[in-house]
């Protein structure tokens, strides 16, 4: 390596971190910095009502695998905690991978627009999510309940005969969640596809036999970058999502989001709390760097 | 550039420029506090309220011991008023403020939570029981096998509230035990009743005004105030007590310790005594209040509402809840925790 | 099988898709419009036609400053984590792979990790101190806490479009002696905009649909229109809301078609 390259990667360096620091400042003092708490937490005992007491305790680590029997205080393994957990992943994934299949032709119709009417779709796809997130999943309510207008519309069709029961369960949560995420998919997939040139896909369909292949030969390696952020921004906030599992779910069926809620709330486990989101915390950045990992890899040899 | 500072400074300041007038932070639930009453009460003392709102006890208390909120009167429920004295978060009252304190009905004079009422002032109170649609069910709706042991009409179509404290105490009276009992084979035994009535249940929700009234749920347990609500929209909706034992609960309002304006803390709490006044806070949020001589002001419907006004034969069952020692709580959560998995 | 022309914008489905997806997006809208004319209170009983929540939404007091406070947090937080996510983008893309960058990227992605409500109680317990300590309760705390986790949803996009950007315009730029500065303003900003775009509007409504941190960072006086109505969960929303919703997507929709028909012009 030149002298000179070498200056110019500690340039680089230098600056990657100097245009970082205001971001890096204000994450610090107002997210990542104050989870050290909960990391400390997370090694306190509970309080008697909510909080925490100032004695080391490995209890809630403990907690978060093991259960230890209210009643004759022997332990195994926590399943409630792992049927939780499971869920969540579930339905983070298939939320992920649906609003990507329909986030995907969406993004690319947009794209593919001329530049007035590309500009209106934008806007038309934000403008409902300007509407605040309790309401639209209250509205979406209305629509999948069983006197609902979907079930009105389809008795009307004669497709059933009785209400389909959507209102209450995972399929509904589901639902929400890919109604509240598909935007975060859509957004980043739009600026990934907006910024190649059409002619230049039309050229490469003349070297390719199929569409299938012009779609994974060019333009998949092209909007990866979109797809990334896109399944980022939905699987971790579906991962943690709180109001959409509590106003469609019915309460039955928990996701993480809110059974950690539930220690910091009426459970009044604190340290229980903590110890499961710092757990979750590593889990998601450690996908998240073989995810990154992964990725820019294949981008850097494609 | 200059007035862009000064509006950003206003903005970032807050409330701490608009005091001049006297005010008063008031920490309440949300859609509780009736705006007739508070904009009397600021026409006539000149005090300005602001009301921010809260949606569980838990999340209010969280808060408050946290510091630094600001905020100067709270209205947690009745079992918690001992714990917010024990940590030292709310300060005892200034009686020779409080000219209306004898408008406390007698009954709630005297409370266990608050021995001679020197910190707390009553705001609403009322019963957790059973509402039931009578289309899908035409039985005994006084109990708690309402939810425990559902009937077949019922089964799948039953709400339960997601309030831990009610939840079990229900269960554990319908066992044959007593709200907060640390005696393991009554704790295993509601337990093993929840455990086996849940697959019946349709959800553990909030928002039952509207979803009874809708039809969308065919029973639940809730609280009396809101399935008023639904029954004047919805007639068939009816409001069991159960006969194993059912929560009374009383929102109390609270002067916190540190407080700044506790002047006006205690004319908004005298205000409040006064009966008419009082009537005014009922016929808002539709829950009975606690002064005595307010019956003449209060809403023609809420007098002779049968989910207001408890008939003597289900008087003698309605309990108010006792603040549960840390052992029967953990035991609580640990039950509850089971239930939501 | 015969070869038909290529056309990008004409993969068959993709239009389909799209329209059915905008279908889907507005039924929800549609029925919270329908039922802000309900006049009954509630969100879910249809009981007749009437416009009586639109006065009751406006003479409430406090669904106003609600409004206006979530709509104040919103702006100053999403222009805030914009500018910020800009630069951390600018910084940590299209450069040499230093050592830095895997952590700057787990930094700023953070908020997403964790559910809201551990973030939440953290910044209770860290902002209560400060707010003791300091005797200051005003609304700087919310713009914080909200622009923090505001900074991945504007980063992501703005990094998307980053990334496959070439540097050839740039480096013409320079090569006709333009500064850094110049070279930035003048080419990488407007090649950067869409995606600029993309993460303001991403983090803008982020902030205004967020409930559980502002709901613990909040001191006395400073609820939002979520705050407010998460409050009227347990005992009844009332089609109030609807209303006032209904208002601020009327607001909406007449500022960006002012906006739309305005940039028409310069065309």
């Amino acid at each position: 390596m030149s002298a000179r390259e070498e200056a110019e990667t500690r340039r680089d360096a230098r600056n990657t971190w100097l245009l970082s620091a205001p971001a890096l400042v204000i994450l610090t003092l107002a997210a990542a910095g104050p989870l050290l708490i909960m990391l400390v937490y997370s090694f306190l005992t509970p309080g008697d009502y909510g909080n925490v007491v100032w004695k080391f305790s490995t209890d809630a680590w403990v907690g978060t695998i093991l259960s230890k029997d209210i009643f004759d205080g022997t332990y195994s393994l926590a399943d409630a905690h792992l049927t939780i957990f499971w869920r969540s992943v579930k339905l983070s994934l298939i939320t992920t991978l649906f609003t990507f299949i329909v986030g995907f032709p969406t993004a690319w119709f947009i794209a593919t627009r001329t530049a007035r009417t590309r500009t209106a779709l934008l806007f038309l796809i934000t403008i409902p999510f300007w509407t605040n997130l309790l309401i639209r999943t209250f509205a979406i309510n209305q629509i999948i309940r069983n006197e609902g207008i979907l079930n009105t519309f389809l008795i009307y069709l004669g497709v059933i005969d009785t209400p389909l029961v959507i209102i209450y369960s995972d399929f509904a949560v589901f639902l929400g969640m890919t109604y509240v995420y598909l935007p975060l998919m859509v957004l980043p997939l739009f600026a990934a596809i907006d910024r190649f040139d059409m002619k230049l896909l039309e050229a490469a369909y003349d070297l390719y036999a199929t569409r299938l292949q012009v779609l994974r030969k060019v333009v998949f390696p092209i909007v990866r970058p979109g797809i990334v952020a896109g399944s980022i921004l939905v699987f971790i906030p579906s991962l943690g999502a709180y109001v959409t599992p509590r106003i469609l779910g019915g309460g039955r069926n928990m996701m993480i989001g809110n059974f950690i809620e539930l220690q910091f709330g009426q459970g009044r486990n604190w340290p229980l709390g903590a110890a499961l989101s710092v757990l979750l915390l590593l889990i998601v950045a450690a996908a998240l760097v073989v995810y990154i990992r992964a990725t820019s890899r294949e981008t850097s040899n494609g | 550039m200059k007035t862009t500072l000064t509006a950003i400074a206003l903005l970032l300041g807050g409330t701490a420029l608009a005091s001049a007038e006297g005010e008063l932070q008031l920490f309440n639930w949300g859609d509780y506090t009736s705006p007739e009453m508070i904009k009397k009460f600021e026409d006539e003392t000149g005090i300005n309220v602001t009301i921010t709102d809260y949606d569980s006890n838990d999340t209010a208390m969280a808060k408050i011991e946290a510091g630094g909120h600001g905020f100067d009167l709270v209205v947690p429920s009745n079992s918690w008023v001992p714990i917010f004295i024990e940590k030292g978060l709310i300060q005892e009252l200034d009686l020779s403020k409080l000219p209306n304190h004898g408008n406390i009905a007698q009954q709630w004079l005297e409370s266990p939570y608050d021995p001679g009422r020197k910190y707390s002032v009553p705001w609403q109170w009322g019963s957790t029981g059973i509402a039931v649609n009578k289309t899908a069910y035409d039985g005994d709706i006084n109990t708690s096998s309402i939810f425990m042991d559902p009937p077949e009409e019922l089964v799948g179509k039953v709400n339960v509230t997601p309030e831990m404290n009610d939840v079990m105490s229900l269960a554990l009276w319908y066992v044959g035990g007593e709200p907060c009992t640390e005696d393991t084979e009554m704790l295993k035994k509601a337990r093993d009743a929840l455990m086996e009535a849940k697959p019946k249940w349709q959800s553990m929700d909030y928002g039952m005004t509207e979803k009874m009234a809708a039809n969308d749920v065919m029973a639940s347990v809730y609280w009396n105030g809101a399935i008023f609500r639904a029954r004047l929209k919805n007639p068939d909706v009816v409001y069991g007590y159960p006969k194993e034992g059912y929560p009374l609960w009383m929102d109390q309002v609270m002067l916190l310790s540190d407080a700044k304006n506790v002047d006006e803390a205690h004319q908004f709490l005298n205000f409040i005594m006064d009966p008419e006044n009082a009537a005014m806070i009922s016929s808002f949020a539709r829950y009975a209040n606690g002064i005595a001589g307010s019956e003449p002001f209060m809403p023609e419907d809420m007098m002779t509402a049968p989910e207001i006004v408890v008939a003597e034969e289900f008087q003698s069952s309605g309990h108010f809840l006792p603040t549960c020692s840390p052992k029967a709580q953990e035991y609580y959560t640990a039950i509850w925790t089971e239930l939501q998995k | 099988m015969a070869r038909r022309e290529f056309s990008a914008s004409r993969i068959p489905g993709f239009p389909t898709v799209a329209i059915l997806v905008f279908v889907a997006l507005y039924m929800p809208i549609l029925m919270l419009v329908i039922y802000s004319f309900n006049a009954g209170d509630s969100i879910a009983i249809w009981e007749g036609f009437s416009f009586k929540w639109y006065p009751v939404a406006w003479n409430n007091e406090q669904v106003r400053e609600v409004t206006f406070r979530s709509l104040t947090v919103a702006t100053m937080a999403s222009v805030i984590a914009t500018t910020v996510a800009t630069m951390a983008a600018l910084g940590t893309t299209r450069r040499r792979r230093t050592g830095g960058q895997t952590f700057i990227y787990l930094m700023i992605n953070q908020p997403l990790m964790v559910p809201e409500i551990v973030t939440a109680v953290a910044l209770l317990i860290f902002f209560a101190s400060i707010k003791v300590a300091t005797g200051y309760q005003g609304l700087g705390y919310l713009i914080a806490a909200h622009s923090a986790f505001c900074i991945p949803f504007a980063y992501l996009p703005i990094r998307a479009r980053l990334e496959g950007m070439d540097r050839t315009l740039e480096v013409a730029a320079s090569d006709l002696y333009a500064t850094p500065w110049q070279a930035f303003r003048h080419v990488t900003l407007p090649l950067l905009m869409p995606g600029i775009a993309a993460g303001l509007m991403l983090a803008f409504v982020t902030s205004l649909d967020d409930v559980v941190i502002t709901l613990f960072v909040k001191s006395a006086g400073q609820d939002t229109l979520p705050t407010y109505m998460l409050a009227q969960i347990r005992r009844s929303v009332s089609a109030e809301v609807n209303a006032i919703s209904t208002l601020l997507l009327l607001l909406t929709v007449i500022l960006l078609t002012a906006f739309f028909l305005l940039t028409r012009k310069r065309d």
